[in-house]
């Protein structure tokens, strides 16, 4: 079973590389980690390649050649509400918000050009991400409310080992400071 | 208790007077009975067709159902400092430009450009014709140096320049005169490393960007070799961010040059920075140590502790050659620290200025409350101060700093402020108000017609056109004439 899903997940692989690459050699999200989890032989090699899902999928062409294991996460938005969300691997922390109406914006489209995708990530898988890019750490430099779980949900894509992960919108309440008063950024 | 179950039953029935109006509109939609329905919903308008503006678009409309928007923009085109500040080689920040453009197509929001908001029509005009006005009209004035000399042939506000190399229309005729080898910026922020970045880069990396075609070949032929960016503080206030710096460092064929005394001390406060500061610090030791590629010819330099005192202008006065910088020391320490003057000064020899040292906002009507000191409309939280109806976003509303999610960030909050005082009834909904109809009516006694979203896309369509034939993105058009000319076509 496991082996099926592994073989099933690395054609998908193939069929989205062979689709995207050609338009997408400068695409700047490369971290797929389409096969995490799946049986040794298939995730090594796909553990190297990198290219890009989330900047060339748009928000509603996830599903067909995704891999079916579900990962389960919670938005908290910014009025602190939870929403659970039951997710694929593979699927990318921006465009799934987007898919369930959650108000995360992503202005520069995942490619790391703004940080406006900035949330925070619970801290048991928060350590279990892959380390941002130098890109990414510029970015959630410029991040209003930076926290030290913060990381840009463009960057984060859905592996099984992160179910239960809970993404909090930062609540950015600069502006309900007395006027004049900027709040440091920790 | 009493009390409150009663505001409770007003809430209530005001929630189902929402429903009722909206159901309403469906039917008028489906059946066509749109003049039997007796509720058009709250009207807003929103003035500057900005990153501020948009970003308070789409928060009403996402966030109440009834609401239509209505944005006006002076220039025919839209999108603000995204199309006019955002550095052409930049392209990945401007993909904001699709939301913006959803935002536009949305069914309750519509765009009114070549609107001169007032001149053409006054604030008090627009609050007549809607239930609330949105000022984010952002900052187009410039903070002057205030030093003899600044008004000579050579120097420019980077506000200027980065119009005059982003395609803006006002600017297309600086002419910069690029025949120098060195330019000083003044100021250390992103825009002031934007315009060295644009001064030094290969053209190669420009050529394929959106960058004007007459600003193209002039960089093409440029001699400036080095570029000193100078600030009246330290390393440790520098107002750039990482991003920009990081550009400068990674240039090719240009190298750094520093001065390491600046950096004296920095070394041991490294790690109880806060982590932006603390990996901004560390990138531009990294960038005093290696300095970069020696043979490069051109070069930038980060300058810190100096102010400008005064432009030097030649022999014959009539242009600029020079600046004297007065050496500064600090008082305090940290974000606050003060730049003190020593009594030394420094010249320095060069044939451009560029002045970054911060945008304005100007008053836009006297109808409207302004700061003078602070350059912005004074405001609570987004309500304009003793104006009922009158709310701001953006620069106007919070002084012209911070990245595009600030702006964002205080646009949403600015909607929801304004749909908060919808809901608590603090803005009077009953009655209905014309919105755009009126406007343009009015506008159109006075001769001006408007641009709407759908003839911005055939500039758009043209400027894309054009810059095809040039192997880039767009090439902007710079004459408002020809903007209008094609519009209306």
């Amino acid at each position: 079973m496991a082996a099926s899903t592994a073989v099933r997940a690395a054609v998908s692989f193939t069929q989205k590389f062979v689709r995207v690459s050609p338009d997408c050699s400068a695409c700047p999200l490369y971290r797929l980690n389409l096969c995490t989890g799946a049986t040794d032989g298939f995730t090594a090699p796909n553990r190297h390649l990198r290219t890009s899902i989330g900047v060339c999928q748009s928000a509603d062409s996830s599903s067909p050649e995704e891999d079916e294991r579900v990962v389960n996460v919670v938005y908290i938005d910014r009025s602190g509400q939870r929403i659970p969300v039951q997710a694929r691997v593979g699927e990318n922390v921006l465009y799934l918000a987007h898919k369930h109406g959650i108000e995360l914006e992503g202005a520069c489209e995942a490619s790391l050009a703004c940080s406006t995708c900035h949330v925070y990530v619970s801290s048991e898988h928060y350590e279990k991400l892959p380390e941002p890019e130098e890109r990414e750490d510029d970015m959630l430099d410029m991040a209003p409310m930076l926290q030290e779980n913060s990381r840009l949900g463009c960057q984060i894509i859905l592996t099984p080992e992160l179910d239960g992960m809970e993404l909090t919108l930062p609540k950015v309440t600069r502006n309900f400071y007395v006027d004049g008063h900027v709040p440091k950024p920790h | 208790m009493k009390m409150m179950t009663m505001i409770n039953l007003v809430r209530g029935s005001v929630m189902k007077i929402h429903g009722l109006s909206r159901a309403s509109r469906c039917l008028a939609a489906e059946g066509g009975v749109r003049g039997l329905s007796s509720s058009s919903g709250p009207r807003v308008c929103i003035v500057g067709g900005g990153p501020a503006g948009f970003y308070t678009a789409q928060q009403l409309l996402k966030a109440r159902h009834d609401t239509a928007v209505d944005v006006y923009e002076r220039l025919p085109v839209p999108f603000g400092l995204v199309r006019f500040g955002v550095a052409p080689d930049h392209p990945e920040v401007k993909n904001v430009i699709n939301s913006f453009t959803q935002t536009a197509q949305h069914e309750r929001c519509s765009f009114h450009g070549n609107v001169n908001v007032g001149k053409d029509v006054t604030i008090d005009e627009l609050r007549q014709a809607y239930h609330a006005v949105v000022l984010s009209y952002g900052a187009e004035g410039n903070r002057s140096m205030g030093i003899p000399g600044e008004d000579l042939p050579g120097v420019f506000s980077a506000k200027d320049f980065v119009g005059w190399y982003n395609g803006l229309p006002c600017n297309k005729e600086l002419h910069p005169d690029l025949s120098c080898e060195t330019a000083v910026i003044l100021g250390q922020g992103n825009v002031a490393l934007d315009v060295a970045r644009i001064l030094l880069a290969p053209v190669e990396m420009l050529k394929e960007t959106d960058i004007s075609q007459n600003s193209l070949e002039a960089l093409a032929n440029s001699k400036v070799r080095r570029v000193l960016i100078v600030g009246r503080r330290g390393p440790l206030q520098i107002a750039c961010t990482i991003k920009e710096l990081r550009e400068m460092v990674n240039l090719p064929k240009v190298r750094a040059d520093m001065l390491p005394a600046d950096f004296k001390g920095i070394a041991e406060v490294l790690k109880d920075l806060p982590r932006p500061r603390k990996r901004l610090t560390e990138l531009m030791m990294k960038a005093v140590k290696e300095g970069g590629d020696d043979k490069a010819e051109k070069c930038w330099g980060l300058r810190f502790f100096r102010s400008p005192v005064e432009v030097l202008a030649g022999a014959d006065g009539k242009r600029a050659t020079g600046i004297r910088l007065a050496l500064n020391k600090l008082e305090g320490s940290g974000e606050s620290a003060r730049a003190e003057v020593t009594g030394q000064t420094e010249d320095v020899d060069c044939g451009l200025i560029i002045s970054s040292i911060g945008y304005k906002s100007i008053p836009i009507d006297p109808a409207v409350p302004f700061d003078p000191r602070r350059a912005i409309v004074p405001n609570e939280m987004g309500r304009v101060q003793d104006t009922a109806g009158l709310y701001c976003s953006g620069w106007v509303k919070r002084g012209p700093t911070g990245v595009i999610a600030t702006t964002m960030n205080d646009s949403f909050d600015t909607a929801r402020v304004l749909i908060q005082d919808m809901e608590d009834g603090k803005l009077d909904l009953s009655v209905n108000k014309p919105g755009a109809k009126a406007i343009t009516a009015l506008l159109q006694t006075r001769g001006v017609r408007t641009v709407l979203f759908s003839q911005w896309e055939k500039i758009n369509a043209e400027e894309e056109k054009r810059g095809r034939s040039l192997g880039k993105p767009r090439e902007k058009l710079l004459d408002v004439d020809e903007m209008l000319k094609i519009a209306w076509s």
